[in-house]
């Protein structure tokens, strides 16, 4: 698993209180995480934060699962 | 508009909670206030070095199995985040309360949820919270607000977390109304259930402002004591000659209000009836009492002509007695000229010589004094009065609790900008 994988799932793991085994890289943040949308907007700023990248809201809106964030931010750090 | 209203119903007193300096539980917190215990202390979590003021009434920290506070027992840490300790400290008395009331309708009940409201104000609210925000912006990172920073700190959402904890469908208030909102708050709820609103309503105040903001806040209003920062515990001291200024504190109290027959229907442990309240307004200042007392005096004469009693049948007065030194003396004075030649037969303490002064919660957990005075014949001490500034007929059971005979008290908060409500509780049955 690359770097950003596991540091993504740590933030996961870290906000929304959940157990480090339900955070695969399929799961969805509100529908199998039990995150509310507010949950999710600050996920995205704990992600901005933790690497360093801007994601604009109509980027933001697309993640919604653990995959959706890896791959984004992965694209952003290799542009 | 009330054409379906046939006439008020009783309101009664289920359940309690509290969270203060002296403790958390409400037999704890009152043992330690019997016994003459304080809960002030110098303020050790921030900086006071810039403050004048350096003491205040803080929580303790530990294990709720001590009665004291380890906020990871109530709240799941991701949900801390989303709301300001004013709002946690709510949680905690609130579910105290709830759980002592036994009322708690599941899932399977909805009417039964839908005519169980809450109502629990702040002086204050978020206070820390906007802080914090406002620091963020000043360091340019506006986008870094978080998208709880709104509701962590609106007054409301302790109302609004716990009707969310536990499926409370019924109305969803809070007051606000500076030092005064505990009262407001327990009356004002009452009558919700008085006037067929509600059957149930959680009730009460909270408040959190022991932070550098709000410390800073009251000492530019001169507010607070600033003479007893090497001596924390003889610091709020009302009536005495040496006081000058409040001590803040922390905390929350929250009661179960119901309707008479709904609470004897399900068997409930009754503590005490919600017989009086008054409420007036001053017209004056934004931070002085009018000079004669006049506001204290109205809303007393309002709540006892609610109740319909006289003077002479209250026994103990929770004063509002916050250690200031124009506050306290003009409290004494419109409660001398209410009572009249009754005053030598009356006891009046102030509870908050061992907790501080919690602000929006202070009448709340001072309702729950009252009511405990009631259920143990016993009026609780003022800690510190040594010498009156002031002589007078009223008993202000100086430094040592007092048994007597107690069935009927009436409780006091005044705040800023000239508000007063006086609430009157009496022995249930």
């Amino acid at each position: 698993m690359s770097d950003t994988a596991d540091k993504v799932k740590k933030i996961v793991v870290e906000h929304l209180g959940v157990e480090e085994s339900k955070v695969t890289t399929e799961a969805s943040f509100i529908d199998d995480l039990g995150a509310d949308s507010l949950d999710t907007v600050e996920l995205v700023m704990a992600f901005e934060e933790a690497f360093g990248v801007e994601i604009p809201d109509d980027a933001a809106e697309k993640i919604t699962t653990v995959k959706d964030a890896i791959d984004y931010i992965e694209k952003q750090k290799s542009a | 508009m009330f054409g379906h209203l046939v006439a008020p119903r009783r309101v009664v007193v289920t359940g309690m909670g509290i969270a203060c300096p002296l403790g958390l539980g409400v037999e704890n917190v009152w043992k330690r206030m019997l016994a003459g215990e304080s809960g002030l202390a110098a303020i050790q979590n921030f900086d006071t070095s810039a403050l004048p003021a350096k003491i205040a009434g803080q929580v303790p920290l530990g294990t709720r199995s001590e009665g004291k506070l380890d906020i990871n027992e109530w709240i799941p840490v991701k949900d801390q985040k989303k709301m300001d300790r004013f709002i946690q400290l709510a949680l905690v008395a609130a579910t105290e309360a709830v759980e002592d009331s036994g009322w708690n309708p599941g899932e399977d009940q909805e009417e039964e949820r839908c005519r169980t409201g809450v109502m629990i104000g702040s002086g204050i609210g978020g206070l820390p919270t906007i802080y914090e925000a406002s620091t963020l912006i000043q360091q340019g990172k506006t986008r870094r607000i978080s998208p709880f920073f709104i509701p962590s700190a609106l007054i409301n959402l302790a109302s609004g977390h716990v009707s969310i904890k536990y499926g409370f469908k019924g109305p969803n208030h809070a007051v606000v109304t500076a030092c005064a909102t505990g009262v407001h708050a327990l009356g004002d709820a009452a009558r919700l259930i008085a006037l067929n609103d509600a059957d149930v309503m959680v009730a009460g105040g909270a408040e959190a402002a022991v932070a550098e903001i709000g410390m800073a806040g009251f000492c530019a209003s001169r507010a607070l004591s600033v003479g007893f920062n090497d001596n924390p515990t003889k610091g709020s001291r009302p009536w005495d000659r040496d006081r000058d200024g409040f001590v803040m504190g922390e905390g929350a109290g929250v009661l179960v209000l119901e309707e008479l027959e709904h609470a004897k229907a399900r068997g409930a442990k009754i503590y005490a009836e919600v017989i009086g309240y008054g409420m007036s307004g001053d017209a004056y200042h934004i931070t002085a009492p009018t000079e004669d007392g006049d506001g204290a005096f109205r809303a007393m004469r309002a709540a006892l002509k609610s109740a319909s009693l006289q003077p002479s049948q209250i026994q103990y007065v929770n004063a509002h007695g916050t250690s200031t030194p124009m506050g306290d003396d003009l409290e004494l004075q419109a409660v001398e000229r209410l009572w009249g030649d009754e005053a030598k037969n009356l006891a009046m303490s102030s509870t908050k010589s061992a907790i501080g002064h919690l602000l929006g919660a202070a009448g709340a957990v001072e309702g729950i004094f009252s009511i405990l005075a009631i259920r143990d014949s016993v009026a609780p001490p003022t800690l510190n009065l040594e010498n009156p500034s002031r002589e007078s007929p009223i008993d202000r059971v100086a430094l040592e609790a007092q048994p007597r005979k107690i069935d009927t008290v009436l409780s006091n908060s005044f705040g800023f900008g000239g508000t007063n409500a006086s609430i009157i509780f009496r022995k249930a049955g």
